[in-house]
């Protein structure tokens, strides 16, 4: 196991250092320095500035600096803001974003799964058809169509919810709602499917045989088992989540880090682009990384990459 | 007991021939593909849509006099009407012209992103596949560590620094996009290369291209197909969510992400400026999705729930 850790730990900072080093050459190639807009500045200033952030040195001292400072937990200062770094605005914006990023999940995961059971247990009912339909739609309408359509719908035209901004719960309903449609109707699909499949196992018939209610067979041992697949579907699932946000606070006017980025980007604020992406690069490979090891030990059945075959 | 008489008995003559006789034409496994996939109510739908959408794509802009760039700043933002079917945006354009010609730039978007991953696909997962051992485990390694890559983050960071144009989005979306066909391929390969037929060909003196191309390729198109499917719709997503993030195909060009994004901003006046191209992103996102199932569930049977 701890081989087996390692070796994904490896893998990780593998990715990681892609992530940063294409990140790096990327943003050098952009067109435009980072200080050039309307106004075009003295070539004294800009020398300075130039001096101030480093920029004179060759690209490779400029490289490993960046990297030592990512190492350090420095994402760089931004560009366009003078003052502002940008572990600034990761400290201002990420706290929303993770609030508004786990009210979603639970819903998906949450929700899901019970539309999930509900379609397995009256396998090729109106429930599972029904259950079925509503997720083949969800997967269909993307998240930011979603907002726009709560929007239109339960804000503005019956007033149930705030339209926008972030001050209350009540302002976090209608976008969460928004980002956890498609992988509510992911996890559904993969929960009837994987509950269907373990159905059809020895083992049931044998709790079936022992006279267990059926209440105690769906809950001891068919959803236990059911819910792998789930489990690994939470790495890409957080991924989902996090892109997500990038539309879906714009469109709610949630001040998370998600609004900022995408901010940043019609801005061509390139070191808050590079550092918001590095961090979002980070949250999400130790997002994978945990949801690979804890399926590492609840599923006892694998046998991990790493140990021997036929062990 | 009641006794019964022998004369009921007759002697059950059994004609040899006839059980050797087949009863029913033999079925190509497409053939059988087509019948199961036919049955599937959802998946028809699914390819009626499909059909429509396409062919108003084609034949949309035609339906209209007005064209998707002309503007009119004496009918800017009227709701749909006889004159304007869908409408007009903020500079007078008819919306159902730029509709249907956005439906032109969105599913070229989305086949050819599909069609650059098989391509890219197949040869890797192919290769990496069929020779096995180190060059696979190397080709693999490489996969996995540019998979682990967060898909959008990656697209995003493409789009800002490149120019934006057709081109990028595509190049950008297939980056990294190739893999998961790679690694269904591989795997496809990796299960039909001990197969004897392979053998026999090897035996026979097939190069390892005729090998791959004549055996192994042809028996992987039912997966292959069903990933092609699905990867359409995605990379339709993606390009309405770069849109809204101001990365789309830049003006006067119409796509459904653009429209939808500039429809946002005026959706609390005048929804009709979002709802036409969201419809259309759903119901085709909806209808390739649907197709993308029901080929799989014609393809192997045994998946079926």
């Amino acid at each position: 196991m701890l081989k087996y850790i390692g070796r994904r730990l490896l893998y990780m900072l593998l990715s990681l250092f892609l992530i940063i080093t294409a990140t790096f050459f990327l943003m050098r190639a952009a067109p435009g320095g980072p200080f050039s807009g309307e106004k075009q500045l003295p070539p004294e200033i800009e020398k300075n500035l130039n001096e101030f952030y480093g920029l004179d040195r060759p690209w490779y001292e400029q490289y490993f600096d960046y990297l030592i400072s990512i190492a350090q937990w420095d994402f760089g200062p931004s560009f366009k803001y003078k003052g502002q770094t940008v572990n600034d605005l990761i400290n201002n914006g990420f706290p929303v974003s993770f609030f508004l990023g786990m009210e979603a999940l639970f819903i998906a995961v949450g929700l899901g799964i019970l539309l999930g059971i509900i379609a397995a247990l009256n396998h090729n009912k109106w429930q599972d058809y029904g259950a079925m339909v509503f997720a083949v739609m969800g997967i269909s309408v993307p998240s930011f169509i979603m907002a726009s359509f709560l929007q239109y719908v339960l804000a503005i035209k019956l007033g149930l919810f705030p339209v926008a901004r972030w001050e209350s719960f009540m302002h976090s309903v209608l976008p969460a709602l928004a980002l956890a449609t498609t992988p509510m109707a992911f996890i559904a699909r993969l929960t009837r499917s994987s509950m269907l499949e373990v159905l059809s196992n020895d083992y049931i018939r044998t709790a079936k045989a022992k006279g267990l209610s059926k209440f105690q067979i769906t809950v001891r041992h068919t959803i236990r088992n059911a819910l792998l697949p789930v489990v690994s579907y939470l790495g890409p699932l957080s991924a989902q989540i996090l892109t997500g946000s990038f539309v879906i606070e714009k469109i709610f006017g949630i001040p998370g880090l998600g609004s900022h980025f995408v901010l940043s980007i019609s801005n061509r604020d390139y070191t808050t682009i590079m550092g918001v992406t590095v961090f979002y690069g980070i949250i999400l490979l130790s997002a994978m990384l945990l949801v690979d090891i804890a399926y590492g030990l609840i599923d006892p059945r694998i046998k991990l990459a790493g140990g021997k075959k036929g062990e | 007991m009641q006794q019964i008489p022998k004369e009921m008995f007759q002697p059950a003559s059994v004609d040899l021939s006839e059980a050797e006789k087949i009863s029913k034409p033999s079925l190509s496994f497409w053939k059988d593909v087509s019948i199961r996939f036919r049955k599937n109510k959802l998946a028809m739908f699914g390819l009626v849509l499909l059909i429509i959408l396409i062919f108003m794509a084609i034949f949309g802009p035609m339906m209209t006099p007005y064209d998707y760039r002309t503007n009119d700043l004496m009918n800017t933002n009227q709701p749909p009407s006889a004159e304007h079917w869908f409408g007009t945006d903020e500079l007078g354009r008819d919306i159902f012209a730029r509709t249907w010609y956005g439906a032109r730039i969105s599913l070229f978007i989305g086949v050819a992103a599909a069609l650059i991953d098989l391509f890219i696909g197949v040869l890797w997962g192919g290769f990496a596949g069929f020779r096995g051992g180190r060059t696979d485990e190397v080709m693999m390694r490489i996969a996995d560590i540019l998979w682990a890559i967060p898909y959008l983050l990656l697209v995003i960071l493409l789009m800002v620094v490149l120019e934006q144009g057709l081109g990028t989005m595509i190049l950008a979306m297939t980056i990294t996009g190739w893999i998961n066909m790679a690694r269904i391929v591989r795997g496809q390969v990796l299960q039909l290369k001990n197969q004897e037929y392979v053998l026999a060909a090897q035996t026979l003196g097939a190069s390892t291209a005729r090998i791959m191309f004549k055996h192994l390729i042809p028996n992987t198109m039912g997966p292959i197909l069903v990933t092609m499917t699905l990867t359409v719709p995605s990379a339709i997503f993606t390009e309405a969510f770069l849109s809204y993030l101001g990365l789309g195909v830049p003006q006067p060009l119409a796509s459904w992400g653009t429209m939808a994004s500039d429809g946002v901003q005026a959706l609390q006046y005048y929804p009709w400026r979002l709802f036409f191209p969201a419809t259309m992103i759903c119901l085709t996102i909806f209808a390739f999705n649907v197709v993308g199932d029901g080929l799989r569930d014609a393809l192997d049977p045994r998946l079926r729930k």
